[in-house]
C-alpha cells in the first residue's frame, strides 16, 4: 500500500506534467493561422474569466462577504490595476464586511 | 509582428518582476492548500506523501482527484485517464504559452516551464506585455509553489490553523488575481471586455442549469473556453500587431 502510493503519486505527476509540457514544446515554431491565433489570445481572458465567476461568490463564509470582494476587486483591478493590490483589496473587504456582519447579529 | 522586440530587461529582473507577482498566489495558494491537506490525510497519506504530490503537481482539481482515486484503489489507467480529462483545460493554456515565450531563449526552458502552468501563474505570465521571458515565470513559481506545498503540510499536520474568517478572506486572493489580469485589458478594448462578460455569463449558466451543472469544473471550463474564444476568435480576428 505504502509503496503503491508513491508509485501513483508518480503515475498522476507524471501524466499532469505531459498534459502541461506537450503543447509548449511541441508547438514551437509560430502558428500563422489568423484564426487559431486570435482562439490562443483569447483564451486567458475566457478561462480566467470562466474560473472566476460565479465561483468567487461560494468562496467565502458568506455571499455578501464573497459579493463585496469581488466588488472591491473588480473596482481596484479598473482603477488600479496591480496584482498585488487588487488581491488584497478584495481580501480585505471580505474580511471587513464579515466582520461587520459578526458584530451586527 | 514584433517577434523579437528588443528586451532591455535582463533574466535577473525578470525574475524578481515574477517573484513580486507570485507573492499573491502564494498567498492564496496557502489558504486553498489546506483543505487538500486535511483531505489526503483522511485518506491515509503521510504528511510527506501530501507534500510531495503538492510540490509535483501544483493542482487542486488534479489532487483531489488522485486522493480520490488512491483511497478507490483505482488502476493506473484510471489515473492516467482521469489526470488527462481533469487537466486538459492546461492544454490550452500551454498552447498559449507556446506563442507567447521568447523564441530567442534555449529550448529546454520550454521543458522548465511546463511545470509552472498552473491556472495562476498562468494567468499573470500571460498578461506580462509583450514576449514573456521564462525567468519571469520561473520567479513566480518561486514564490507561490512553497506557499502550495506548505499548506498542504499544515492541513495535513494540523489541520486548520488559521481562524476561519482569515481563511475566508485568503480564498478571494486567487480570484482576485484573475480579476488583475482580465479587467485591466477590457478597458481598454471593448471587444475583451465582451469576452470577458459573456463568459462569465455563460459560465454562470453552467454552474445553475440543470444538465449543465452536473459536468465536472474542469471540463466546463474547458467546453467553455473553446466556444468563447472559438467565437470570439471567429467574430474580432485579433488585428496583425499584437
Amino acid at each position: 500500500m505504502e509503496k503503491n502510493i508513491w508509485l501513483s503519486l508518480l503515475v498522476m505527476a507524471g501524466t499532469l506534467y505531459g498534459v502541461r509540457a506537450l503543447p509548449l514544446t511541441l508547438l514551437r515554431k509560430e502558428i500563422k493561422s489568423p484564426f487559431i491565433r486570435s482562439f490562443l489570445y483569447y483564451v486567458p481572458y475566457v478561462s480566467l474569466s470562466v474560473m472566476t465567476f460565479p465561483a468567487i461568490l461560494s468562496a467565502t463564509g458568506s455571499f455578501y462577504s464573497a459579493l463585496a470582494g469581488f466588488a472591491a476587486a473588480v473596482v481596484l483591478a479598473w482603477v488600479d490595476g496591480n496584482l498585488f493590490r487588487v488581491s488584497l483589496g478584495g481580501c480585505v473587504a471580505v474580511f471587513v464586511v464579515e466582520l461587520l456582519m459578526e458584530v451586527v447579529h | 509582428m514584433g517577434d523579437i522586440q528588443e528586451d532591455k530587461t535582463d533574466g535577473k529582473s525578470w525574475y524578481r518582476r515574477g517573484m513580486r507577482d507570485g507573492i499573491p498566489i502564494g498567498l492564496g495558494y496557502f489558504a486553498v492548500s489546506f483543505t487538500l491537506g486535511i483531505a489526503a490525510k483522511k485518506a491515509g497519506l503521510s504528511a510527506l506523501q501530501a507534500s510531495v504530490m503538492s510540490a509535483a503537481m501544483l493542482a487542486s482539481a488534479g489532487q483531489f482527484a488522485a486522493i480520490n482515486m488512491i483511497v478507490s484503489g483505482a488502476g493506473f489507467i484510471e489515473m492516467v485517464m482521469t489526470q488527462i480529462v481533469v487537466n486538459l483545460r492546461y492544454l490550452l493554456m500551454s498552447s498559449a504559452l507556446s506563442q507567447k515565450v521568447r523564441r530567442d531563449k534555449p529550448f529546454l526552458h520550454r521543458f522548465l516551464m511546463s511545470y509552472g502552468v498552473t491556472d495562476e501563474v498562468f494567468g499573470i505570465s500571460v498578461a506580462v506585455r509583450g514576449k514573456l521571458h521564462p525567468a519571469y515565470m520561473y520567479g513566480a513559481v518561486t514564490t507561490a509553489a512553497p506557499g502550495w506545498v506548505l499548506g498542504t503540510f499544515f492541513g495535513a499536520v494540523v489541520g486548520m490553523i488559521l481562524p476561519p474568517r482569515v481563511m475566508s478572506a485568503l480564498n478571494v486572493a486567487l480570484y482576485g488575481m484573475f480579476l488583475a489580469v482580465v479587467i485591466p485589458p477590457s478597458r481598454k478594448s471593448r471587444i475583451i471586455a465582451g469576452v470577458v462578460v459573456v463568459s462569465m455569463a455563460a459560465s454562470t449558466a453552467f454552474a445553475m442549469l440543470p444538465g449543465l451543472k452536473e459536468i465536472p469544473s474542469g471540463f466546463q471550463m474547458m467546453i467553455l473556453t473553446i466556444l468563447v474564444a472559438g467565437g470570439a476568435a471567429a467574430l474580432f480576428p485579433m488585428k496583425e500587431e499584437a
